[in-house]
């Protein structure tokens, strides 16, 4: 029975967040709460503060938060290193995946791996068993091995950057996904490789975050949830067919909204 | 932003080789003038063309000027206050290493170089050099079955007299510039390598030099000859305990190689760096050239540049024999106010000649990183070829990296290429690597091994784990 209602708890709940860089008030009070299974779009504007919240909830250093809590499974995560919120099951799929030359892909994958099945109490894999999981996941995104022995991103087309941060995200099997963008900058056949990636990653205990301009990727990934965003809160919360209203009415229909 | 904390702790690690060694010790009172050099000479025994050789460096040395070139900034060495010779007191003559002072052992189990039979390394034979002396050189019975004679190059004055009046002095000469004008003056030891005709050396040889007093300068000189079609692999290693004076390190390599010989000389330089306000630490002012004196021979420098206040030092090669080829691959990483010139002279005479430069500076903190090298294509040097490639990577925004590439060619028909780049770890690849649940320090490590990942793989593979292991640990707290 207490492992039934555990499930049901939220993985993510952000509550109240307020939270800014170098003094600059980007999230006024947003709250968020992301159950087991279910997949949320945010949408909204350039500079509403989606890709801010994402990076937030990831830990990224330059953001400060002044008020509100980040709860991940029930605990606030506010004092944790990013790197923690990593192997503890948060993924960020970047806007702008990172170029890092010199450093192997593949030796990247392996160790960012590793650090998650530490954290899971799981056997450390080795290269060549490593080899065989991470040849396994390409598949999922129709990727060539010959990606890992090239540098992190180095020279990557748009297309390749997103899915190999899809790749990252079947390897490390997270519990909360925050996809930003991961549709942007990709053509027709590209995002269906890495919308139906991420359908096959996604499972009843995960939780997905898609942050989005654009109905085009909910085509793929319907959404349980669509949230609005406008200057740094959420205006307003709906089911899918909110984003397809989006879509007809542009965002200028948003800026009728009060929040809710 | 945060980024300034985050990029500025990384290097605070305390060095861990500053300890010093308590040991009676026979010094020479401070100073420098002809009675200080036949004092030398005259403990050593040397015969009289050393003397002379050492007298004439002297006479050359007090006409020159202290170079001002290079990019460092550093207080006036005073070379009146430096002790120019200075010996653990032992039994003259030592038969076996359970003669030498177990102080003396200890100091080098400690740094990692253990040199007992029990103990020492198996795939490497070491001669360990403290202070002004060779202690002991291991694996000599083997190596001499092989005919290689690898001892310290006092023995060598002694026993091996010809080769050394033949070639010391022969690649870099007396007067060739300051500081190795003034290690030919007071050079005190060092190792000697000869491998002969043919013999592929069984095993790599390695030097470990030690400095342990603190007022005295260590000047050692090393000379390695590879006769036609042999070839060796060197390896060098360098500490020194933490005082809070600067002590002159000014040290000589000569490198040989006849027709199809080579030689692979690797350095792993961690002399003690100074304090974080850049007090004390070693200066280290280093004259290295290899001569490809036959056809198709191959000299290769490979260095890991991480400790020294100062460095200043160009491993060169002057590629005489045709189709000779000269390499040079170099980390050299700053921290704090270090401060490092560094960088290599490929001079082309012979015709097909080659050579490869790749240099990899990183700089953090407050230190200067400069690459200063010279590629030079005679008039004879037809068909040679020079690539070159330059890369800089900044820690933090208070740090700096320069590079001076000169180019001279009288050689219509010949190649020169040059590469250069910088770079710096952002704040955002860090975050990146974290993002992923790569802990902050690995992510440092993981971007700055991938950024040197060109020169480690030419370092000889225990060198690279090392190298590896100890720019981490340079690093550790400076961005973090």
């Amino acid at each position: 029975m207490q492992s039934k209602t555990k499930e049901l708890d939220p993985i993510l709940e952000v509550n109240n967040l307020f939270a800014s860089i170098e003094n600059l008030p980007i999230l006024k009070g947003v709250s968020i709460s992301v159950n087991p299974g279910e997949i949320h779009a945010i949408m909204g504007r350039n500079g509403c503060g989606k890709s801010t919240l994402s990076k937030i909830i990831a830990g990224h250093p330059s953001y400060k938060i002044t008020k509100g809590e980040i709860k991940f499974i029930g605990n606030d995560i506010q004092s944790l290193e990013p790197e923690e919120r990593a192997q503890s099951g948060i993924f960020l799929g970047f806007q702008y995946p990172i170029e890092i030359p010199g450093v192997s892909n593949l030796e990247f994958l392996r160790v960012a791996t590793n650090a998650r099945r530490k954290f899971l109490n799981k056997e450390e894999l080795d290269t060549f068993d490593f080899e065989d999981l991470v040849k396994e996941k390409l598949n999922l995104v129709k990727m060539d091995s010959a990606f890992l022995s090239r540098s992190i991103n180095q020279g990557f087309s748009g297309g390749e950057k997103k899915r190999n941060e899809i790749l990252q995200m079947a390897l490390l099997e997270p519990k909360i996904a925050i996809l930003d963008e991961t549709d942007s900058g990709l053509d027709i056949d590209a995002l269906r490789i890495v919308a139906s990636g991420i359908k096959k990653i996604s499972n009843k205990q995960t939780g997905i975050i898609l942050i989005t301009h654009y109905q085009r990727l909910l085509e793929e990934i319907q959404p349980d949830y669509v949230h609005v965003m406008s200057d740094g809160q959420i205006i307003k919360t709906g089911e899918s067919d909110l984003a397809l209203e989006l879509e007809k009415n542009g965002y200028e229909w948003t800026d009728n909204f009060v929040k809710e | 932003m945060v980024s300034e904390n985050l990029v500025k702790d990384v290097v605070s690690e305390p060095y861990k080789y500053g300890f010093v060694t308590d040991i009676e010790t026979e010094k020479i009172s401070k100073g420098l003038n002809e009675d200080t050099i036949r004092l030398i000479s005259e403990k050593k025994e040397e015969p009289e063309y050393l003397l002379n050789f050492r007298l004439n460096a002297f006479r050359k040395w007090q006409k020159m000027e202290e170079p001002n070139w290079a990019d460092l900034g550093y207080k006036k060495i005073n070379y009146q206050d430096i002790i120019y010779y200075s010996a653990p007191k032992q039994k003259e003559k030592i038969s076996s290493l359970d003669e030498v002072d177990p102080k003396l052992l200890e100091t080098f189990d400690k740094l990692g170089i253990p040199l007992t039979e029990q103990k020492k390394l198996t795939n490497v034979a070491v001669d360990a050099v403290f202070d002004s002396v060779s202690i002991a050189t291991t694996f000599r019975k083997e190596l001499a079955e092989h005919g290689v004679i690898f001892c310290s190059i006092s023995e060598a004055v002694k026993d091996h007299s010809n080769l050394i009046e033949k070639y010391l002095g022969s690649v870099v000469p007396a007067n060739d510039n300051y500081f190795a004008a003034l290690n030919s003056a007071v050079f005190s030891d060092g190792s000697f390598v000869y491998i002969p005709k043919g013999v592929k050396c069984p095993m790599d040889l390695s030097s470990y030099f030690r400095i342990n007093s603190g007022d005295s300068g260590q000047f050692e000189r090393t000379l390695i000859i590879a006769e036609e079609s042999s070839s060796v692999s060197y390896l060098e290693g360098c500490t020194a305990p933490m005082f809070d004076t600067n002590t002159l390190h000014a040290a000589v390599v000569e490198l040989i190689t006849l027709d199809d010989a080579s030689i692979k000389y690797s350095t792993v330089q961690n002399w003690y760096a100074g304090n974080e306000e850049g007090v004390g630490g070693i200066f280290n002012f280093v004259t290295k050239r290899g001569k490809c004196l036959g056809k198709r021979s191959k000299i290769s420098w490979s260095q890991v540049e991480t400790g020294s206040a100062i460095t200043w030092k160009y491993p060169s090669c002057i590629l005489l024999g045709e189709e000779s080829v000269g390499e040079f691959y170099s980390v050299a990483l700053t921290n704090n106010l270090q401060q490092a010139d560094t960088g290599t002279k490929m001079i082309h005479i012979g015709p097909r000649t080659k050579s490869t430069i790749v240099s990899k500076g990183i700089s953090a903190g407050n230190s200067i990183n400069s690459y200063r090298g010279l590629v030079k294509m005679g008039s004879k040097a037809s068909g040679s070829r020079n690539y070159s490639q330059c890369d800089s990577m900044l820690i933090g925004d208070q740090a700096a990296a320069n590079t001076f590439p000169y180019i001279q060619s009288q050689q219509p028909n010949s190649e020169i290429e040059h590469e250069a780049s910088t770079c710096r770890i952002s704040e955002d690849q860090l975050f990146y690597l974290q993002s992923r649940g790569i802990e902050f320090e690995e992510a440092v490590s993981m971007m700055v091994s991938g950024f040197c990942r060109d020169v480690f793989n030419q370092l000889p593979m225990e060198f690279a784990a090392e190298a590896d292991k100890l720019l981490a640990l340079k690093l550790e707290g400076s961005v973090g």
